[in-house]
């Protein structure tokens, strides 16, 4: 199905099944320890055998020798695996760091041997009698250093990095700032680790892992191992959480294959948590400059910013600066992204790339602005709004409700009540401040197909590569099928994450629900004309309740349809070339924080946490909360604890565990609350819903540290905002 | 995990000639934090004696109005029982901030007092650390040490004791007993029994091979206001930045001990008559010395602030 046009009327919007709040499926399975992850499908493979992992000690240089022969002579050991006896594995396209083979280090804690014996424990003594000798290089190790070193990314095709004249704007602005903000390197920090069984049978691979995007795994094991599309199958129904830290194959898949090729048997490894910390992917600290310039009115005239990432050679920037050119309106905009080269571990996408740490910087700005000017920060924001995109004024937003969002939220949390002047409210020995900031994230179109089965049962069985890593696509895929067919919920089983199945638009940048939703629905209206055909009835006026094919007068069941044998469609959403130019897809949100920081220890507590979101149809306000509050809570360890700690001697992420990575504790998060402003968006796919998994975490650190600024007075402008960036100047009790 | 033996005695006596019996003998009671360790290689006994069926699982009052408190008591059975938090509140409060309930219902008094430094450098065997491997290096020094130690720390290790329980024992003049492998009993003062770690990192405690922990005594009650702030980066299961144990009385005398600076629970008596006059100047004496690192030059400030805090609390 080609989508070419704003969605008319259709089967979603009857909203019998769609929309409505329904708990996950898979949940009753999750919570009673059933779901079978990647490490635990005991049942898919006979004679596992298990296999650790041997990380670089270093951070860059080469391996002049392993030895294996203590590890190899170690009890129950089947076999190893040295990357000494391979050449480095053919990489897929979005990553840049070295999986496994070869002498040359890029970064500590790449794997650089695999020991497999037959229990897991074996393996794992084992692995430490491998011997290493290594000769060290000079590697860089610090963004810091190495920022002056940084050039200009060029622009992707249809980017636009400018509009007007920003420096002579910013010259004649009557008030402006200029300010330097910096976000460290995230780690997804995800419950499940990388996890793989990997297993081959007649010179075909299979493997059962955990993993967010199962066509492009699919394709980067391939070119790994020079195997055909027929002759390689992953398997991932369930995922631990991803985050972007699993959109990948990393080195699990890789050297798990490698691995129960040389022993000959199915061989099952995890990445422990430093070598997930390290070994894996994680989004990059950022050094970022932001300039605002405005009328004395508060209307924005010039915006530029400017962002500088580090990454590994031929690494990706963090787009930090995406959303500068689309969120508020200026006459006069200027971005700049700039990438250095240091030897840490490959950074790529994490939850909401670009947008993440972008607005954790511009929504500080956007709020020290306001302050300069006088006005309330919600004030000032709607103020600036646009229903255009400032650097094509002719290209509109399909939907944008961000001023409703603002309003919706100022009223609903009481925004009225907050202290104008920071520093102002205490209670007892607690500073209180309220803060906010808004929220953006593209909504991305990308190609989604499934297969769709009438079973005889009058079951409907839908089969797609998607994968649910923890959002609940059985779930609204379940219910999209059913609300399509006129099958209730029961009647429809999901199954996911299978590459056998037709190729999906898999789990990321927020375009997971939308996009295989609306490839489902295809599937589905297909299925329809299938049904109608055998039947010989009238497609134009047929409809589907209730379990049966209505046709005037005539009714007969699904059941009765197939009979003679059950049907199949395969079909998917695709769109068409140019369209998602005509308009500007992208999701909104106000994001409202208060907090209450102790004057005199600077500890901060989150009180409270308002997200209003703008994010077209929500296709079900359980999973879709569930999304948000998530996000929140991410934006929440962003903003007051989370950061890869670099240590810039030995080139790693020292803190590579979960009691030294901190991310919040339940403890640490109060009442949530989420408001969907539910407008429909006919512009995005036929289910006229957009992405909102992203969206939650965007803005929701910049919200904290205005709270915290509120509260305190005192502007931290290097994240995370921990006390001992402002203890200092915290003022005490008089 | 290296491979290791395993026994479990049912005396003291078969369990102290055991852990010698044998090189790399060790003890293990609750295990939450030595298998950790042994997991990531960081520790690789060779022998593990278990001391879970020895019976010192008692909370017993003492003849000068103290109790005794065995070995084995967890911490979370430690934290719960009504004549500590009536009596000894300060102590409870700390257990509870530590570690997780999960961990605590393993967690044993002595194992409590014997656990070993979180600094990343000690968990990372690719690093280098004085402490795990005599000799190597320390990798914390100029490097991340945030959270780590400024008073008695040695240009061999700025490693901290992560314990709370620890600090409160410290702060209510705990004793340690134990019993070595020809039966001698020892009393040893809590404030003797973490070592500092000059040159000798890997020397955690007074405790000679093969001595067992069989109790801790806590003497008579001190009365006063008892308060554990533990201030740290997330609400719950963290390391304190710093933590601040007071004991304070209404004629503005008090006993303050700290946790989160030190390789042991940092307390200096001579100090605490500085309490009556104000927070700064008895921080100023119990931090004199301190050999701070760029990263954790705020814990002295935090130090202060706490205390001020919680002499605020007490005094409004």
């Amino acid at each position: 199905m080609e989508f070419s046009a704003p969605s008319p009327d259709n089967a979603i919007d009857q909203l019998k099944i769609v929309g409505k709040p329904t708990t996950r499926i898979d949940g009753p399975l999750k919570t009673t320890g059933s779901a079978p992850y990647a490490y635990e499908r005991h049942d898919v493979a006979a004679d596992q055998a298990y296999g650790f992992i041997v990380g670089a000690a270093i951070a860059k240089g080469t391996i002049k020798a392993i030895d294996l022969r203590e590890a190899r002579a170690a009890a129950g050991v089947i076999g190893t695996v040295s990357t000494l006896d391979y050449s480095p594995l053919a990489l897929g396209p979005m990553n840049t760091a070295n999986l496994f083979g070869g002498a040359k280090v890029e970064h500590y804690h790449q794997a650089i041997a695999v020991v497999v014996a037959e229990t897991f424990e074996q393996a794992r003594a084992a692995a430490a009698l491998v011997r290493v000798d290594y000769a060290r290089s000079e590697g860089e190790y610090s963004l810091d250093r190495a920022a002056h070193t940084a050039v200009s990314v060029p622009p992707e095709e249809g980017e636009r990095r400018a509009v007007g004249d920003f420096p002579s704007a910013f010259a004649q602005a009557a008030v402006t700032i200029d300010r330097e903000y910096t976000t460290p390197g995230h780690s997804h920090a995800m419950m499940e680790p990388h996890a793989t069984i990997a297993a081959w049978e007649k010179g075909r691979l299979t493997v059962w892992t955990s993993n967010q995007m199962i066509g492009w795994g699919k394709r980067d094991l391939c070119k790994a191992f020079g195997l055909k599309p027929n002759q390689v199958r992953i398997d991932s129904p369930y995922i631990g959480g991803g985050f972007g830290g699993k959109l990948f194959v990393r080195s699990d898949v890789m050297v798990a294959a490698l691995a129960a090729r040389v022993v000959g048997r199915p061989v099952k490894l995890a990445l422990h948590r430093p070598l997930i910390i390290n070994n894996t992917t994680h989004r990059a600290a950022t050094r970022q400059r932001i300039r605002i310039g405005a009328e004395r009115s508060g209307k924005i005239v010039a915006i530029a910013h400017d962002s500088i990432s580090g990454n590994l050679p031929n690494g990706k920037p963090e787009r930090s600066v995406q959303q500068t050119t689309l969120f508020y309106g200026s006459a006069n905009v200027a971005v700049d992204l700039r990438m250095a080269q240091v030897d840490l571990p490959e950074a790529n996408a994490m939850r909401a790339p670009g947008e993440a740490p972008g607005l954790m910087a511009l929504e500080i700005a956007m709020d020290e602005m306001a302050e300069k000017l006088g006005l309330d920060p919600v004030v000032f924001r709607i103020m600036n709004d646009t229903q255009v995109d400032p650097t094509k004024p002719d290209r509109h937003f399909s939907e944008r409700n961000f001023v409703e969002c603002l309003r919706t939220g100022a009223e609903r949390f009481g925004w009225s009540d907050r202290p104008a002047k920071p520093a102002s409210r205490r209670e007892g020995r607690w500073l209180i401040g309220m803060g906010m900031a808004g929220g953006f994230r593209n909504n991305q179109l990308q190609p989604s197909a499934a297969r769709v089965r009438l079973r005889r049962d009058g079951k409907i069985i839908v089969e797609t590569d998607m994968t649910d890593i923890g959002t609940g696509s059985y779930t609204i895929i379940a219910q999209t099928a059913a609300e399509t067919m006129g099958v209730k919920l029961t009647d429809v089983v999901v199954v996911l994450g299978d590459s056998d199945f037709p190729v999906s638009a898999g789990s990321g940048g927020q375009f997971g629900a939308v996009n295989s939703t609306s490839g489902v629905y295809a599937a589905c209206i297909k299925l329809q004309s299938l049904i109608l055909e055998r039947l010989g009835f009238d497609s134009a006026d047929a409809t589907f309740v209730n379990g049966k094919i209505q046709v005037g007068s005539r009714s007969v069941t699904l059941k009765e349809a197939v009979q003679s044998g059950e049907l199949l469609a395969e079909d998917g959403i695709v769109y068409a070339k140019g369209y998602e130019e005509r308009a500007q897809q992208s999701t909104f949100a106000g994001h409202f924080v208060e907090v209450a920081v102790d004057s005199f220890t600077g500890e901060t507590h989150i009180r409270r946490m308002l997200a209003v979101c703008d994010a077209g149809r929500i296709l079900n306000p359980i999973t879709a909360r569930s999304q948000v509050i998530g996000a929140m809570t991410m934006g929440a360890g962003a903003a007051l604890m989370e950061e890869l700690v670099v240590d810039t001697r030995f080139g790693f992420f020292v803190n590579h565990d979960l009691a030294g990575y901190e991310v919040p504790v339940h403890a640490d998060i109060p009442h949530q609350e989420v408001i969907f402003l539910n407008k429909v968006d006919p512009w995005s796919t036929p289910m006229k819903a957009k992405g909102v998994g992203e969206l939650g975490i965007c803005g929701v650190a910049a919200a904290v540290a205005n709270a915290v600024y509120n509260a305190t007075g005192v502007r931290i402008r290097d994240y995370p905002i921990t006390l001992d960036k402002y203890l200092a100047n915290l003022p005490r009790p008089d | 995990m290296k491979p290791f033996t395993y026994e479990r005695p049912r005396t003291a006596a078969d369990a102290v000639a055991a852990v010698l019996r044998k090189p790399g003998g060790r003890f293990i009671a609750g295990g939450t934090n030595l298998l950790d360790l042994m997991k990531l290689q960081v520790e690789t006994p060779g022998h593990l004696v278990d001391v879970q069926d020895l019976g010192f699982n008692k909370i017993e009052p003492t003849p000068d109005g103290g109790l005794r408190i065995g070995a084995l008591v967890t911490n979370t059975v430690l934290a719960a029982d009504p004549r500590i938090k009536r009596d000894y509140g300060v102590l409870s409060r700390a257990i509870v901030a530590g570690a997780s309930g999960q961990l605590r219902n393993k967690a044993t008094t002595a194992g409590n007092l014997l656990q070993r430094t979180r600094c990343p450098y000690f968990y990372d065997t690719n690093q280098p650390c004085n402490k795990r491997q005599p000799g190597s290096g320390c990798g914390a020094i100029g490097g991340a040490s945030r959270g780590l130690g400024l008073m008695g720390v040695s240009t061999s290790c700025i490693a901290t004791h992560p314990s709370d329980m620890a600090v409160a024992m410290r702060l209510l003049d705990a004793k340690v007993e134990t019993i070595d492998d020809v039966g001698t009993v020892r009393s040893i003062p809590i404030a003797d029994f973490h070592q500092l770690p000059g040159t000798t990192p890997h020397i955690e405690t007074i405790l000679r091979p093969g001595e067992l922990i069989t109790g801790v005594e806590l003497p008579r009650p001190l009365g006063g206001r008892h308060v554990y702030h533990k201030v740290r980066d997330r609400a719950s299961y963290a390391f304190a930045l710093v933590s601040v144990a007071a004991v304070l009385q209404r004629d503005g005398s008090g006993r303050v001990a700290v946790g989160g600076v030190a390789p042991k629970p940092w307390r200096v008596e001579a100090a605490e008559p500085l309490l009556r006059r104000s927070s700064e100047s008895f921080a100023n004496s119990l931090l004199s010395g301190a050999a701070p690192t760029e990263d954790n030059h705020f814990k002295l400030a935090l130090v202060e602030r706490t205390l001020a805090g919680i002499l605020h609390e007490v005094r409004a």
